[in-house]
């Protein structure tokens, strides 16, 4: 039984990685740099914890859906912003994404300090959601929930997307290619990359959803730790491929339950993952470019 | 408005303008020379802790030679990966900055123990220009700062004349519109790109200095607050020139001052709306700049050769 | 291997040209004598004094200046910033004005120093980049295709210059792939092929048909024409009524375009570089909108661009989804990847494409085959309609030959086709008519290389 929690202790903690990871992948592999992924996180949180406290009661078949559904439309809505600022005012989507970020987070510090306060107004955190808003548990005893079947079902089904659609295969060639698939496909490059930016958004806003529903039940102050940051780690290491991402993931899922388990036992600061997650990251770049270096030479 | 509430605000601009000049001034020659330096939000709060570190042991002028030294350590990471190995400048750039705040929380706590020991330093004190200091309103403002302000006064002027008037600086310019044209002069862009981020990550560490060591007096995790990509907007707003960095900076540290006149005024607005501004303040910046125009033409560019 | 054991020598106080088609390795040679390349084997020696150039900066020293095919200069910057570049200490934009007015009164041409370089004509421009070697104090000048980019009239204009250089005791090497300029311009000839010195001799005792085979090493280099004598030309395919076409910038470059072409007809297209060349091919071939006026073309247009690297391919993807690639923004639902798939492997046997299979990567492809793919796909995915921009860019004479083939044959069975080179002859080759872009215009002219010449720069009959 302790196998079993450690186990899905790490499916757990990977599940939130591995839909933020999806949404960087898909806005990577169509060129676009969303360094926005946490607080579209947020603002999905936020949406899917201010419908999970609405007053009344309602079944689960309704407030499921509505919830994350709600977290998915928050968090297109503010990659959208960005989206909108790029195609208008050719505002590098790197910088304002990371900007939307801090003022996700400020807007969130308002609220729970305000207008969505639980009732008390000692915490700055929401009242806890309903129980028909939470998602179920997939194995009892354990905090493992459906999220990660979510999380698992939409990889497979990024996966098929971009083999056999005709959509899937336009974001692939503008991010490998833009001028090409302009050109020669004429693609609207700039309607393909908005598109992707703003589904990366809604899939991360799902992934707020998703954590606020299954696992923290309200909303607070740092419900992310950075998620939209690893995630980044998480969709280089996996080649951008979605199947890829589900392994990265779990891996990075791990690191994470073992930083924490670190601190706990051994005092050392769980912010060590965070730099071996960078450490990945710069490593990845230097493989790639010394095997391109090595490629050329070769040819 | 009163000078009694005029001052503080001018203070408060000056003040929050200053490292973010120091920040803006290094990336301005960075991204002249091609490259977009991300990770200079990882200079500055390596900058910060090594300042502390340093002003810890050594008092607090070494402290800021520490803040430096930091900061080039940190642009010394970018540099390898994004100007040496051509790796994408904005993903490089991204991880360094995580690197940096992941690697700035790891020694600061086990340095320093676990959560909340509030930990001082000796700051720097204002430093009053004789007889300048005592002019009416903008006296103490910009004439009562602690000293390490005034270099940046002398800074601004200093790299403008540099980037303009000295044959290496026209070879920063060169390099960043077009490196090609620079290597068949005789230079070596790659080099020049490196000179100038080290350059760059020097002033980011020293805007981290300057935070701990002039102002707050003390380290927290992610105090950099995402300076780093406000200087960036700086940059942009400024139009790649000194000057216009200097000016931008203190419209930026003007309107986080704002909460300061809004305080005097008597109005009551949510503390968070002041802390969103600035971010907010660089969308509207860089919405309103128009800028692509002006950008050095390389900038960004991983490959420098015909291949 | 670039360059094989490749020797030249060259006399002072005379114009030696460096005649080779392209890829022959005249370019490397040079690149080597400036520094920018270090040779693997042999040496360099100037006025009998052995040197190791091993940057720019070395050649520069040892009195050697280039100029470039494609200037090395920097658009933003002025005149005077260009040519100061690679200084040391303070700069000075009075002094190096006054330098620069002092050198070109020496040579006869006048360029303002605080001019911006991108309001530079193209002559204009490539006399800065003069500019630069001579204030650097170059003895040796060495130029890389110089004429490429002017039209006649200026090139004799540069001619007068590089003679007064001479005349004041300078030397200077030409690069160059025109025989004719070759023959006009230089004392001294040395021919380049497979990166070897094939022959190297005074002018006066070569001539155009000697030089060309020891070029090309078989027959003649000259285009086998192709055009057609009798009209087979069939149904208007191309109307363009009245069109104005202007650049990424909105700068208009061409007003009141009618032109007309047939299907099973070549109409080539002659300009010197910024004549709204590029911009009218993508308007025919749907790839840009003109300002204003009337465009009839077919339902779909191939179009093979000049930059096949950046525009025409993804080099990372395998052959099948380059070929999937065409018309990628119309296609709806899934992909159908098993008839790609056919197709792919069908063009890559019709077109002569080498590769191992229609998996492999198009990187791995070399630039002949590549552009053989590129030619087979806008053709086989067209619907009556081809347009070509410099379709023989950097290939060998071998893929020249296949794609000027494949361009015949696509015209035999009944395609209007336009083409567009830099190359005058190879337009002339193509075409069956010609038009000229020239002041915002198009002109209709008889199709020789006179009249096209002349009207290139603005001389009609």
């Amino acid at each position: 039984m302790m196998q079993l929690i450690l186990l899905t202790d790490v499916l757990v903690r990977a599940t939130p990685l591995l839909l933020t990871g999806l949404a960087v992948a898909i806005a990577f592999k169509a060129g676009v740099l969303n360094i926005g992924a946490d607080g579209q996180f947020l603002v999905g949180a936020t949406v899917a914890a201010a419908i999970g406290i609405l007053p009344g009661t309602h079944s689960a078949i309704v407030m499921l859906p509505l919830v994350l559904l709600g977290g998915m439309i928050g968090g297109g809505v503010w990659a959208m912003i960005a989206a909108f600022l790029r195609m208008r005012f050719q505002v590098l989507e790197v910088i304002s994404t990371i900007m939307l970020n801090f003022i996700a987070m400020y807007v969130i510090s308002y609220l729970v300090r305000g207008p969505l306060q639980e009732p008390t107004h000692i915490y700055p955190q929401t009242p806890t959601i309903a129980t028909a808003a939470q998602l179920p548990r997939i194995i009892p005893g354990t905090r493992l929930h459906a999220g990660f079947m979510i999380a698992l079902v939409l990889a497979i089904g990024l996966w098929w997307a971009f083999r056999t659609t005709a959509a899937g295969f336009r974001l692939r060639a503008t991010g490998a290619n833009p001028d090409a698939a302009r050109t020669t496909g004429l693609v609207d490059v700039a309607r393909v990359t908005m598109r992707a930016l703003v589904l990366s958004g809604a899939i991360a806003g799902l992934a707020g959803a998703v954590e606020v529903s299954g696992v923290t039940y309200a909303l607070y102050e740092n419900i992310s730790p950075g998620y939209g940051y690893t995630a980044i780690a998480v969709a280089l290491l996996a080649a951008l491929q979605p199947l890829g991402v589900i392994a990265t993931g779990i891996l990075f899922g791990a690191l994470e339950a073992g930083a924490s388990a670190l601190q706990r036992d051994a005092n050392v600061p769980a912010t060590l993952a965070a730099v071996i997650e960078a450490s990945i990251v710069l490593l990845v770049i230097a493989v790639g470019q010394l095997s391109r270096g090595w490629r050329r030479q070769t040819s | 408005m009163t000078s009694a509430m005029l001052t503080p605000f001018l203070e408060g601009t000056v003040r929050t303008a200053t490292p973010l000049l120091f920040a803006a001034l290094g990336e301005t020659l960075v991204e002249r020379s091609g490259v977009i330096n991300i990770g200079l939000e990882g200079s500055i709060i390596a900058g910060a802790l090594g300042g502390l570190i340093t002003a810890q042991s050594a008092g607090v002028w070494p402290g800021f030679a520490g803040a430096i030294v930091a900061g080039c350590v940190i642009a010394m990471i970018f540099a390898t990966f994004a100007v040496l190995l051509r790796g994408d400048q904005i993903i490089t750039g991204t991880a360094v900055t995580l690197l940096a705040l992941g690697a700035t929380g790891t020694i600061y706590r086990l340095w320093y123990g676990d959560a909340g020991a509030a930990l001082t330093t000796p700051t720097m004190k204002a430093f009053l220009i004789p007889g300048l200091a005592r002019l009416p309103i903008i006296g103490t403002a910009l004439f009562g700062q602690p000293a390490v302000t005034y270099i940046a006064y002398v800074l601004i002027p200093a790299l403008w004349w540099w980037t303009y008037h000295t044959h290496a600086g026209l070879a920063l310019r060169a390099t960043g519109e077009n490196p090609e044209a620079a290597e068949a002069a005789g230079f070596s862009p790659r080099r020049i790109q490196c000179l100038a981020v080290l350059f760059g990550g020097a002033l980011g560490g020293l805007c981290g200095g300057t935070l701990v060591l002039a102002q707050a007096g003390t380290f927290a995790e992610g105090m950099s607050a995402g300076r780093g990509f406000i200087a960036i907007a700086i940059v942009v707003l400024g139009r790649w020139n000194p000057l216009g960095a200097a000016i931008a900076a203190v419209i930026f540290g003007a309107a986080s001052a704002l909460q300061f006149l809004f305080q005097a005024m008597g109005w009551h607005i949510p503390y968070q709306v002041f802390l969103a501004l600035p971010y907010v303040l660089t969308l509207l910046a860089l919405a309103t700049a128009h800028s692509k125009r002006q950008a050095p033409y390389a900038l960004g560019r991983r490959e420098l050769h015909f291949s | 291997m670039a360059l094989d054991r490749a020797s030249l020598r060259v006399q002072k106080g005379t114009i030696h040209a460096v005649l080779g088609e392209n890829g022959a390795g005249k370019t490397t040679l040079m690149r080597v004598a400036f520094g920018l390349i270090r040779p693997d084997a042999g040496s360099i020696v100037i006025d009998g004094r052995p040197q190791r150039l091993s940057s720019p900066a070395a050649a520069i020293a040892a009195g050697i200046g280039m100029v470039h095919q494609h200037f090395m200069l920097v658009p933003a910057m002025t005149v005077a910033e260009n040519v100061a570049l690679g200084g040391t200490g303070r700069y000075d934009a009075n002094a190096v004005a006054d330098r620069i007015r002092e050198v070109g009164q020496q040579f006869r041409f006048a360029i303002d120093p605080r001019a911006i370089v991108a309001t530079l004509s193209v002559a204009d421009q490539q006399r800065v980049e003069i500019l630069k070697a001579l204030v650097k104090g170059a003895r040796l000048l060495i130029l890389d295709e110089p004429t490429a980019v002017l039209p006649p009239q200026d090139a004799r204009a540069l001619l007068m210059t590089l003679r007064a250089f001479v005349d004041n005791g300078g030397t200077v090497v030409l690069i160059t792939h025109k025989l004719r300029d070759a023959i006009e311009f230089a004392d001294d000839i040395t021919v380049l092929r497979h990166g070897r010195t094939m022959r190297s001799a005074p002018a006066v005792e070569l001539d155009e048909t000697t030089l060309a085979a020891t070029m090309i090493g078989t027959a003649p280099v000259v285009h086998t024409d192709f055009s057609t004598t009798s009209s087979t030309i069939g149904v208007e395919k191309f109307v363009l009524r009245d069109v104005s076409v202007t650049d990424d910038r909105g700068v208009v470059k061409l007003r009141n375009v009618n032109l007309t072409v047939h299907a099973g007809e070549i109409v080539g297209v002659a300009a010197v570089e910024g004549n709204g060349q590029h911009e009218l091919l993508r308007v025919l071939a749907n790839r840009a909108q003109p300002a204003s006026g009337d465009v009839t073309r077919p339902d779909r247009v191939g179009f093979v661009p000049e930059d096949r690297h950046r525009d025409a391919l993804i080099l990372d993807f395998p052959i099948v989804e380059n070929v999937a690639l065409a018309r990628a923004g119309e296609t709806r639902g899934r992909m159908n990847w098993a008839e790609y798939r056919t197709t792919a492997e069908r063009i890559v046997q019709e077109y002569d494409v080498r590769a191992e299979g229609v998996v492999t990567r198009a990187r791995t492809l070399s630039g002949g085959n590549q552009q053989k793919l590129v030619m087979g796909r806008e053709i086989e995915t067209a619907s009556g309609g081809l347009v070509v921009e410099n379709p023989t860019r950097g290939l060998d004479i071998h893929a020249t030959r296949a794609v000027h083939e494949r361009l015949r044959q696509t015209k035999d069975q009944g395609t209007a086709v336009v083409v567009y080179s830099s190359d005058l002859d190879e337009v002339l080759a193509l075409a069956d008519r010609t038009v000229v872009l020239y002041g915002n215009a198009l002109h209709t002219v008889t199709n020789d290389r006179e009249s096209v010449g002349n009207a290139m720069v603005g001389r009609f009959a």
